[in-house]
């Protein structure tokens, strides 16, 4: 009897514990440290156990719809409402379950690392309620159905990132890079809602299904979808917009950053989501998988080239971090430019979006693992500034063995997980249109050759003096970053599992608009 | 400020206080609501410390009792809303309404001056929200006009 | 005409929020574009919900006219309170930015350029 209310409404607890808990961290902390430290990553483990039994339900059972404020969970058409869903809905499909999983999988390894990291430092209770608030945020944005309750989501986790990186002022540096952020954020989050005006007075409704069937492609849809797509590339760190992504990068603490590339990835998803969704085949959908395949190109080759001069490790990092989400969005352009045509879709636009996905997943696993890596040199030696390191490969050798599996796996090196996306993109775009191929292994193959010089200059050549009290980090942080190293080995070494169980049904699912739009407004 | 002012901003703190405490307990029924009421009586924060200065309203307003305020309003909006599911039914599901407990008087017909026992549960909402918004807006200008520095210096 | 006037008063506040944004170098009047443009989309959104004639959508013995819509009023609440966070969060970074750079011109806060 509890157990089938507690599954039946997982969807609003997703949501409503990391919030509870975030709201109730000043007041535990203020008990003990201690006690704070084991409140937070309860919330966070309680928070994955959710997160993993809705992924299992919706990979086992399907779509799983949430009304918010129904008498039933799934009543999405109430009798009363003239047959159109008015209520908020959560609406968590295989894609949404996916990208859950992935927050939550990255989320649990950095609070544990930040737990460590960030030990003795000063305003710790509200640094974890941001903390906690962002992961609801992030987690709100991938399941909503609601197009303005994407809008808020959004905005709440542009706040909460803002807050966190301009967290340790440092000497006014982080508030720069965090006001960089907050700035970009809040304007493309007004255009978004410019969009949102302009979808509403439109078709009446809010809910993404109902939109995606009355849509109609006039004028001012494509102005709503130019200001979606212009104010989520912005979020998610793409070039032409990627100007706030080194400094944010950069200044934040390690443990944040690495959940910052969840957050602009939960904005990738939206950009999917509404094109895939709510648009479907009623855009233009060659133009539109061109757009985002420049996109994705343009961020591939300008964020691989920023990266190589670069002197600041966590900077050159997050310049590859753009890089990388241009091989997301150029799978999945691929994929969007075939859309409508269900031979090609067929034969190679699953495989690219398949790749693009799985990237997103393989993305957030090794960048969230050389993120964690960089914080723990920096938490030894003090700076980020590459001339300054070199032969720390002689005192920390776990780290140094933990850098080396992110860094094979970013640059594409068989058998870790970077090599199975790339793979899976290289065969299919190919095939799509050979040049783009050939641009993706060139930029492959200067990640590499960066991560080489990165290597290079901080865990070899002989110990240097100043670094003579360095030692290996604290167990914890050690634990997190073996966590997400094993689970970017195990990824790597049998890629078939996780792409037939996980990412091909979130792919069917994107594409699938008919499919949605009949769960949400078949039901009822 | 003088003394004038000060003695105007005495004056003026409880009406406004109580005009704020009005504007969220009235919310289900008259323009207004949760975030406007709380607004109202974190103006009236603003309003002594424009009059005093940050030093001397540091006895007057206490920051751990603000946040608290603020994580009470939060936790209790969340309760409950939470309650619903121990109900049977989802998350925010207004289990109050035509129930006939607390707030849970069917809305009379016709045109009236407006009843408070209406609602369900959102005067409940809007009573947390109020509070909520007390505590965290008057934290905000709290630590805000912290940083200016004391008159004459 | 007459019945487009606030959504040219739309487009116009959106122009003024944007020239703000992009031509001033202070700071603070960078944020108050970045407030006039918000009050712009809230504006869009209340319009949208307007019918002419139409009179507030309260239930119980309404004559039979159009009613506002009450959705875009909510929708532009949760706007303006989201607003409120993001302006109090852009003016501390803006006090904490004046306490360790003594300025607020956009032009002299540039120490992240590598």
């Amino acid at each position: 009897m509890i157990a089938d209310v507690i599954v039946s409404n997982l969807p609003a607890f997703l949501v409503a514990v990391p919030l509870l808990a975030a709201f109730l961290c000043p007041l535990v902390g203020r008990i003990s440290p201690n006690i704070r430290a084991a409140w937070v990553f309860a919330a966070m483990a309680l928070t994955a156990a959710i997160a993993y039994c809705l992924a299992y339900l919706v990979y086992t059972g399907g779509t799983v719809i949430y009304v918010f404020g129904a008498t039933a969970a799934d009543l999405s058409i109430p009798l009363d409402s003239g047959g159109i869903p008015i209520r908020i809905m959560f609406t968590v499909d295989p894609m949404s379950a996916l990208m859950e999983i992935i927050a939550v999988t990255v989320g649990l390894g950095v609070i544990i690392y930040s737990l460590s990291s960030d030990e003795r430092r000063s305003g710790l209770e509200n640094y974890y309620t941001i903390f906690l608030l962002l992961i609801s945020a992030v987690l709100g944005m991938v399941s909503t159905g609601d197009i303005f309750n994407f809008f808020v989501f959004l905005e709440i986790s542009s706040l909460a990132t803002a807050g966190l990186v301009a967290y340790r002022v440092e000497k006014g540096l982080a508030v720069e890079a965090g006001l960089k952020y907050l700035m970009v954020s809040t304007i493309a989050g007004i255009f978004f809602l410019f969009a949102i005006g302009i979808l509403y007075g439109q078709y009446n409704a809010l809910n993404m299904a109902i939109i995606a069937e009355r849509i109609q492609w006039t004028p001012l849809d494509k102005i709503a979808l130019v200001l979606i797509v212009a104010s989520l590339a912005a979020k998610c760190g793409s070039v032409p917009m990627h100007f706030w992504t080194p400094d944010a990068y950069m200044m934040a603490p390690a443990a944040v950053t690495a959940m910052l590339v969840v957050a602009s990835q939960a904005s990738l998803y939206g950009l999917f989501r509404f094109v895939f969704t709510v648009y479907g085949v009623s855009l233009n959908y060659v133009t539109m998988g061109w757009v985002v395949i420049i996109l994705g190109i343009l961020s591939m080759v300008v964020g691989v080239t920023m990266a190589i001069p670069q002197k600041d490790i966590k900077r050159l990092m997050a310049y590859h971090a753009v890089s990388q989400t241009g091989y997301m969005l150029l799978g999945v352009g691929v994929g969007l430019a075939v859309l409508g045509d269900q031979f090609l879709l067929n034969s190679y636009g699953y495989t690219a979006m398949e790749g693009g996905i799985f990237h997103i997943m393989n993305h957030a696993l090794y960048k969230g693992l050389l993120f964690l890596t960089a914080g723990a040199i920096i938490y030894r030696i003090g700076t980020g500034d590459l001339n300054r390191m070199g032969g720390l490969g002689h005192k920390m050798k776990f780290t140094m063995v933990f850098f080396i599996i992110g860094a094979l796996a970013i640059a594409g090196i068989p058998p870790f997980n970077g090599f199975a996306s790339k793979f899976l993109i290289y065969e299919s775009v190919y095939q799509f249109n050979p040049i783009l191929a050939v641009i993706a292994m060139v930029v492959s193959i200067l990640t590499l050759a960066s991560f080489v010089k990165v290597f290079h200059a901080v865990f070899m050549g002989p110990p240097r003096e100043e670094h003579a009290q360095v030692r290996e980090v604290p167990l914890p942080m050690l634990g997190a970053m073996a966590f997400l190293a094993i689970l970017v080995i195990v990824s790597g070494l049998f890629p078939g599992i996780f792409v037939t169980n996980l990412i091909e049904p979130a792919v069917h699912a994107l594409t699938d608009q008919a499919g949605y739009m009949t769960i949400v407004l078949g039901g009822g | 400020m003088s003394k004038i002012v000060r003695f105007c901003a005495d004056m003026l703190y409880p009406a406004i206080v109580i005009f704020g405490l009005y504007v969220i307990m009235h919310g289900h029924i008259t323009p207004g609501g949760g975030f406007q009421g709380g607004a109202v009586v974190a103006t009236a924060a603003a309003l002594i410390i424009v009059a005093y200065s940050y030093e001397e309203i540091q006895g007057m307003l206490s920051k751990f009792l603000l946040q608290i305020q603020e994580s009470a309003g939060l936790v209790m909006f969340a309760g409950v809303a939470l309650i619903a599911i121990g109900l049977g039914t989802t998350f925010f599901y207004n289990y109050l309404a035509n129930s006939g407990l607390l707030f849970g008087m069917s809305v009379p017909f016709g045109p009236n001056p407006g009843e408070l026992n209406t609602g369900g549960f959102l005067p409940l909402m809007n009573i947390a929200v109020g509070i909520e918004v007390w505590g965290g807006l008057a934290i905000v200008i709290l630590y805000l006009l912290s940083g200016i520095p004391k008159e004459g210096t | 005409m007459l019945w487009n006037l606030p959504y040219i008063v739309v487009v116009l506040l959106a122009i003024i929020g944007l020239a703000t944004i992009l031509l001033k170098r202070n700071l603070i009047k960078i944020f108050l574009g970045v407030s006039i443009l918000t009050s712009a989309v809230n504006l869009f959104i209340i319009v949208l919900g307007y019918r002419e004639n139409s009179i507030a959508p309260i239930y119980t013995y309404a004559p039979s006219l159009n009613m506002a819509l009450p959705t875009p009023q909510a929708l532009c609440l949760t706007s303006i309170v989201i607003g409120v966070a993001t302006s109090a969060l852009m003016l501390s970074f803006a006090v904490i930015i004046h306490r360790y750079y003594g300025t607020v011109n956009v032009d002299e806060i540039r120490e992240l350029k590598e």
